[in-house]
């Protein structure tokens, strides 16, 4: 459900000091119920506003106002779980990790499970799981704690373009299915992912600050992708805000 | 054939053709025993001198196991100490790079003048376990510092307390690394065994290095050689046991690395 409401996490001139560069400022609002894409180039800074949103890092210059502690949940670009453990283990593994009694975060982990297509795989190792399996198991225990801000680092960036295609649905089915307005922020190189799932394309200029901010074909109310028209105006929009991005000024 | 049963096989028939080759060497040549004896010789020593040396290769087996356990008890909780608390690892790093650089064999004496000779076993025990540190203590604090940094990330996202990190995801992460601190350590230990048992030199323990100092002693060059291939057979049957267990620690814990 797309929702309006006070921002769940902010960033304000957000400027994070690396030893031989600075990267922002940023200027970000993420408001309850939006799918925001963050694309730039490499080293443009996406991964380091995703930490910053995530509370893992504070900036330097400006503020920062990170999802609620508990309350945010973050996927990789790689699957990350824990390779000694069986799925419903990594999935319940935050709850255990909040203080969830055992027999509890599992029950709930093994229903997240099966919300993603995998309740036929409770005990798998990860080594027994697909690229895809993988990455929606790292789906379902970012969402076991029913966060409301989720956020996504370039999760889809390894995967074949039907897996690719299909969690993309399903994390806008998830998306579209959760009770409050769950805000997510997927960090991206590809325009078309970014066009297609978000409400809004925050797009980084290669120092880090805020260059353009589209709007994107993403889901409304079921979580269904929007008509192939609409995508394609999105995907030339953000595609053009780019490019004018990474040209020389003029 | 797979070629890790080629390379079994180089290996078998490189040692095979060096045996050969000494003994006809030795029947050719007829160098004199005390100076060279042929592979039968050692062959046969191995066998007539098997009432001292089994037992003795027991023993120094059984105080390179103890110092293994007790080098891996230290290291391990210093290792994890270090892991935890800046000020254990301020602490501990001159200690053990200490360890690392200085030949830790030149202890012996001194540990021998401190535990007393009357105590010789223990001497040998404390020292094996003392060379035996470094490595397990190095390997594992690499290993608890190598976790995935996303995990690390995910760990700190969901606010987990030292405890649940070192349990759930520094530990498990780290178990390859201590084996393989296990193994070096192993093969350690059975060197600072048998230089404590060398410098001891009473015949207070009876293990194998005293029975090899006691052949040469003795010019019995063919029983010197029996106890060296006793303890070539206790390192190489540490080692099997040891890489049995990293490869099966590597299964249960789906680890590359």
């Amino acid at each position: 459900m797309v929702e309006k409401g006070r921002p769940i996490a902010l960033l304000e001139g957000a400027t994070v000091r690396f030893p031989e560069r600075a990267v922002g400022p940023l200027d970000l609002a993420l408001l309850p119920g939006t799918i925001t894409a963050l694309v730039g180039a490499s080293g443009a800074g996406k991964s380091t506003a995703l930490n910053l949103l995530a509370g893992l890092r504070r900036p330097d210059e400006g503020r920062a106002v990170p999802g609620a502690r508990g309350r945010v949940s973050m996927v990789f670009q790689s699957p990350t779980l824990l390779p000694w453990a069986d799925a419903v283990s990594n999935v319940s593994l935050p709850l255990e990790l909040a203080g969830t009694p055992r027999t509890e975060a599992r029950a709930r982990a093994g229903d997240q499970l099966a919300e993603v297509g995998l309740g036929d795989r409770l005990s798998a190792l990860p080594r027994e799981l697909s690229g895809g399996m993988a990455m929606r198991c790292a789906l379902a225990r970012a969402l076991v704690t029913r966060p409301e801000l989720l956020l996504l680092d370039e999760p889809f960036a390894a995967l074949d373009s039907v897996t690719r295609t299909r969690l993309i649905d399903l994390t806008c089915r998830v998306w579209a299915r959760a009770e409050r307005g769950l805000a997510v922020v997927l960090v991206t190189h590809d325009v078309h992912d970014a066009a297609r799932m978000a409400h809004r394309v925050v797009i980084l200029d290669p120092r880090g600050a805020v260059a353009a901010d589209v709007g994107g074909a993403g889901p409304i109310g079921d979580g269904l992708p929007a008509d192939p028209d609409q995508t394609r105006d999105a995907v030339a929009r953000v595609a053009a805000a780019l490019a004018a991005t990474m040209e020389p000024a003029a | 054939m797979s070629r890790a049963w080629t390379e079994r096989l180089s290996g078998l028939l490189a040692v095979v053709v060096l045996l050969a080759a000494w003994e006809i060497g030795c029947r050719v040549m007829a160098p004199p025993a005390y100076l060279l004896p042929s592979p039968s010789a050692v062959g046969a020593a191995l066998i007539e001198a098997s009432p001292r040396l089994v037992p003795s290769a027991g023993q120094t087996f059984l105080q390179a196991v103890q110092a293994l356990l007790l080098a891996t008890v230290v290291g391990v909780s210093a290792a994890v100490s270090a892991s935890m608390h800046t000020t254990a690892r301020g602490a501990l790093r001159p200690i053990a790079t200490l360890l690392q650089v200085t030949p830790v064999v030149a202890i012996a004496p001194l540990l021998i003048l401190w535990v007393g000779l009357d105590r010789a076993d223990l001497s040998v025990v404390l020292l094996a376990a003392t060379i035996a540190l470094f490595p397990l203590f190095s390997a594992t604090l690499t290993g608890l510092t190598s976790a995935d940094p996303d995990l690390e990330r995910l760990f700190d996202l969901h606010g987990a307390r030292p405890l649940d990190r070192l349990l759930r995801l520094r530990l498990p992460s780290s178990l390859p690394f201590m084996v393989e601190g296990l193994r070096i350590g192993a093969g350690q230990a059975i060197v600072g065994a048998v230089v404590a048992e060398f410098v001891a030199g009473t015949g207070a323990t009876q293990g194998l290095a005293w029975r090899i100092l006691e052949a040469g002693n003795r010019l019995r060059t063919a029983e010197l050689l029996a106890g060296l291939a006793w303890l070539a057979m206790m390192g190489l049957m540490l080692n099997l046991v040891l890489g049995a267990l990293e490869s099966a620690v590597r299964r249960r814990f789906g680890l590359t690395r």
